[in-house]
């Protein structure tokens, strides 16, 4: 009787103190979860190592080697220009870490800032936020992001800015709401009856609140934003030449020579697939484990 | 419910009247206006030249006086040229609407009959093998970049037809004609229906652990009517918000199907016109694109009142 309840608490996790032991129990847990974390590791590791875990080097144009099936000298083959397309899909890696994690801080950043001075001063600043947060939620994120791209010029700086912007009145909207109950709740009153200021209340006892909700939308926005760079640069606005962006491959000659040269089209597309399928299941897994209202 | 809609209507116009300003201030913030794209293509140094041109175009005023001749156009009916082909704005995006319309709406109609089966077949499976299938299905539509799905039809296509699907105005059969449509359709439309399923999934799971679920169960109702009448007709109503919301992201997927596709639609056409620094056609299609996302919304939440006897609205 004794073993089997003890059995049973360990099934639970209840003995799982230790770090490590709380980390096995998360991966048994929630695999799927695991495996997107695993899958965004390789990718960074990938991305930080690129120099050492490729011999060629991504920009080196080779006209004698162009169009090389997948073999020996080029894994994934080579594209018309004689350049290897296995190097590039790891330094493009780069790119897309780059564009998504620096799009995704500076949307969440500016939305946390916002988010929280709007919920919690209220009034007529936050009637007149809420309507631009209205205008820029009326615009999908493409189209958003196209005519800021095209304003900006082409460039790594630009294409992240073009991306965070669209983004901003999600994680903002998360915020508000969330400020809006909490300032309700009788520990902010209490700090409020102590004489604490406004702006201490605000950044000690409302922000750690919300980071459980903020977490869960960044880890989407982070799949939207690769996904809305390789868009950017396939169609020519996003991130320019020579950088190896992702979706930029696609675009340049893959469609002329998908029907003689399928690798062109197929490497580095799975490899944006890829990348967006293993934060969805990281995102998945951490809304189940942080946002349990939420559980699918 | 007229204090409301006065209110939500009053509220769409100012977001609109937003979108226009933010758009227009935007593209003049473009490095290069068109009459220094015309000069570089055309080879001219005339600066005399370049400033009557500039002037015929409207782009020698301020970008207020500007921006008060386009809305007053607007309202008019009177959207502008077009600086590429001369012709008038409107003759340029009239006849692009319907080539857009009927595959957005078919993206919709397949996302919607694919997405909402799936949904409850995953729901009522829950954790079976097929809704593990289905769902890692669903987590894999919504990781794809739709161009690349486009792409990869299009080499399926090929390799097994020897033919493209790429648009043509005089498909010779009728099922050219369906697959010209239905192909991009069901490429841009994969996405929303993986979204359409796990919604539908959630939702369902919700619905089906309330008592009145289980009440029609004890009652004796069988499997399919509890499934589909007493507990679909009740999730698909946070469905309805993400089909409309979704409006938002299927635009972002036709502008690239209709680019990979060679669709002569309003998408591709407003990625060529940014490109060319067409700025009558970016902003006029920017705020057709808006209007649509608004109304859509707007839609949405009178349809939702109406499904949901428990929703008043502007209370």
């Amino acid at each position: 009787m004794a073993e089997t309840y003890s059995r049973e608490l360990h099934r639970a996790g209840a003995d799982a103190t230790s770090r490590l032991a709380r980390f096995r129990l998360l991966l048994r847990r929630y695999p799927l979860g695991a495996a997107g974390a695993f899958i965004l590791v390789v990718f960074v590791l990938a991305a930080i190592f690129a120099d050492a875990i490729t011999l060629l080097d991504p920009l080196k144009t080779n006209a004698p080697e162009k169009l090389l099936r997948p073999g020996g000298g080029h894994w994934f083959g080579s594209d018309v220009m004689g350049r290897d397309i296995y190097s590039r899909i790891i330094y493009g890696a780069r790119i897309s870490l780059a564009v998504s994690l620096g799009a995704t801080a500076i949307g969440s950043l500016l939305g946390v800032a916002i988010g929280l001075a709007s919920g919690y001063l209220g009034g007529n600043f936050d009637l007149f936020v809420q309507r631009i947060m209205d205008i820029l939620q009326a615009l999908p994120l493409l189209v958003l992001a196209l005519v800021t791209s095209a304003a900006l010029g082409p460039s790594l700086q630009n294409t992240i800015i073009a991306i965070a912007i669209p983004m901003i009145p999600a994680s903002a909207r998360v915020i508000r709401a969330n400020t809006l109950s909490l300032r309700e709740a009788a520990y902010i009153e209490a700090a409020q009856i102590q004489g604490m200021s406004e702006w201490r209340i605000a950044l000690r006892h409302i922000l750690p609140n919300t980071v459980a909700p903020l977490i869960v939308l960044a880890t989407a926005q982070l799949g939207s934003a690769i996904l809305t760079e390789a868009s950017l640069s396939f169609l020519g606005l996003g991130v320019p030449e020579p950088a190896p962006s992702w979706g930029r491959m696609l675009s340049d000659s893959a469609a002329e020579y998908m029907r003689t040269a399928p690798w062109l089209v197929i490497f580095p597309g799975a490899a944006i697939s890829l990348m967006v399928f293993g934060t969805n299941l990281l995102g998945d897994a951490l809304r189940d484990i942080l946002d349990p209202r939420q559980r699918g | 419910m007229t204090a409301y809609l006065v209110r939500r209507v009053g509220l769409m116009l100012l977001t609109l009247l937003g979108i226009s300003i933010i758009i227009f201030v935007l593209l003049r913030l473009v490095p290069g206006n068109m009459v220094d794209i015309l000069f570089d293509s055309a080879g001219m140094v005339d600066p005399a030249e370049k400033t009557r041109i500039a002037a015929e175009l409207g782009l020698d005023k301020s970008i207020p006086e500007q921006y008060l001749v386009w809305i007053s156009g607007l309202l008019h009916g009177d959207l502008g040229f077009s600086y590429v082909s001369e012709k008038s704005a409107l003759r340029e995006i009239l006849p692009r609407i319907p080539v857009t319309a009927r595959l957005a709406l078919s993206a919709i109609a397949f996302a919607v009959l694919l997405g909402v089966p799936f949904g409850v077949i995953s729901a009522v499976r829950q954790n079976s093998a097929i809704d593990y299938g289905l769902r890692v299905i669903s987590l894999a539509g919504l990781s794809m970049p739709s161009f690349w799905l486009g792409l990869m039809v299009l080499m399926g296509f090929a390799a097994l037809t020897g033919t493209l699907p790429v648009y043509t105005e005089a498909p010779k059969t009728t099922l050219d004609a369906v697959l010209l449509v239905a192909v991009p359709a069901m490429t841009v439309g994969f996405r929303s229906s993986a979204l359409i399923m796990r919604l539908t999934r959630s939702a369902m799971l919700e619905v089906l652990r309330q008592d009145y679920v289980r009440t029609a169960r004890a009652k004796g109702a069988g499997a399919g009517r509890v499934n589909f009448h007493h507990a679909l007709r009740n999730a698909l109503l946070p469905v309805i918000t993400v089909i409309g919301l979704e409006t938002a992201f299927l635009i972002g997927g036709l502008i690239v199907t209709e680019t990979v596709f060679n669709i002569p639609g309003l998408a591709r056409f407003l990625v060529e016109s940014i490109r060319n620094r067409d700025y009558p056609i970016v902003q006029n299609l920017v705020m057709l694109t808006a209007f649509i996302v608004v109304m859509i919304n707007f839609l949405v939440d009178l349809l939702y009142a109406a499904l949901d006897p428990r929703v008043r609205l502007g209370a």
